[in-house]
């Protein structure tokens, strides 16, 4: 069970992520997508969900019972390469249904002190 | 003048999924969860088959929303919510058929409704975009 005093609480990503050419073309390549300059609307979740990930098992969730139960981006600013980002993630919800726990973590990735792409990510821990 | 109607219904597309395209697609996001490759585990953890990655299917249906707007860089919001999984057998191309409803217009913006199936199931729920016209 989540701590439900961390229901609100954002955590700081530690260190920030370089955007490679390299990541976002092969991003790009396996969706189909033709512009492989341009990062797709999905690609901010390769960052995103490392961060959530190590938050919610360093809160005591295991990581291996989870399912991804939805899935929300907004994009304020393309992501292309050479981008410096850092992440923070902020715990929004927590709540149990029928013994699985049900957690929405909020991830921005900002980039020269304003926010890029806002990715919410609501993660089933089954019982 | 926007090129879309409210209430037009988008031509749909079809993506392949198959086990190669699984493994191109973990490699590029990073999420090499079993479940997404290898069917024994698949199987041991109690699923149908190997499943896609619901980020995979998601991303997806991201290129059917860019190829609508035009780009990539037009897409403002994207959502789903990932309802059932895309059991990808192997030796299978599984196709995702993926379609959309303009159901909002301003000056700036189009909203997008978007149905994505497979064999005829809705594998996402509450599928929106937001587009720049």
């Amino acid at each position: 069970m989540l701590n439900p005093d961390l229901v609100g609480r954002t955590f700081a990503g530690a260190t920030s992520t370089t955007i490679t050419a390299e990541s976002i073309a092969a991003f790009a390549l396996a969706l189909g997508e033709t512009e492989t300059h341009l990062a797709p609307p999905t690609f901010a979740i390769t960052i995103s969900l490392e961060q959530s990930q190590s938050v919610l098992v360093e809160s005591g969730l295991d990581w291996s019972r989870v399912v991804h139960g939805d899935q929300r981006f907004s994009i304020y600013k393309q992501l292309v390469a050479g981008m410096q980002i850092q992440c923070d993630s902020t715990i929004e919800s927590a709540r149990v249904m029928a013994g699985n726990e049900i957690i929405t973590v909020r991830s921005d990735l900002i980039e020269s002190g304003e926010t890029a792409v806002s990715s919410w990510s609501t993660l089933v821990f089954r019982a | 003048m926007s090129i879309f109607k409210v209430g037009e219904f988008l031509p749909s597309k079809t993506y392949i999924i198959n086990r190669a395209s699984l493994v191109t697609y973990a490699n590029a996001s990073g999420d090499q969860n079993p479940i997404h490759q290898d069917e024994t585990f698949a199987k041991s953890v109690g699923l149908e088959n190997v499943i896609a990655h619901g980020m995979y299917t998601m991303g997806l249906v991201g290129q059917y929303v860019s190829s609508m707007a035009g780009s990539t860089s037009k897409v403002r919001e994207f959502s789903a919510r990932f309802t059932k999984p895309v059991v990808v057998p192997a030796g299978v191309n599984v196709e995702l058929v993926v379609s959309a409803t303009v159901v909002e217009l301003t000056d700036e913006v189009a909203r997008l409704e978007i149905t994505a199936t497979c064999n005829e199931v809705k594998v996402l729920g509450m599928a929106k975009a937001v587009i720049l016209l």
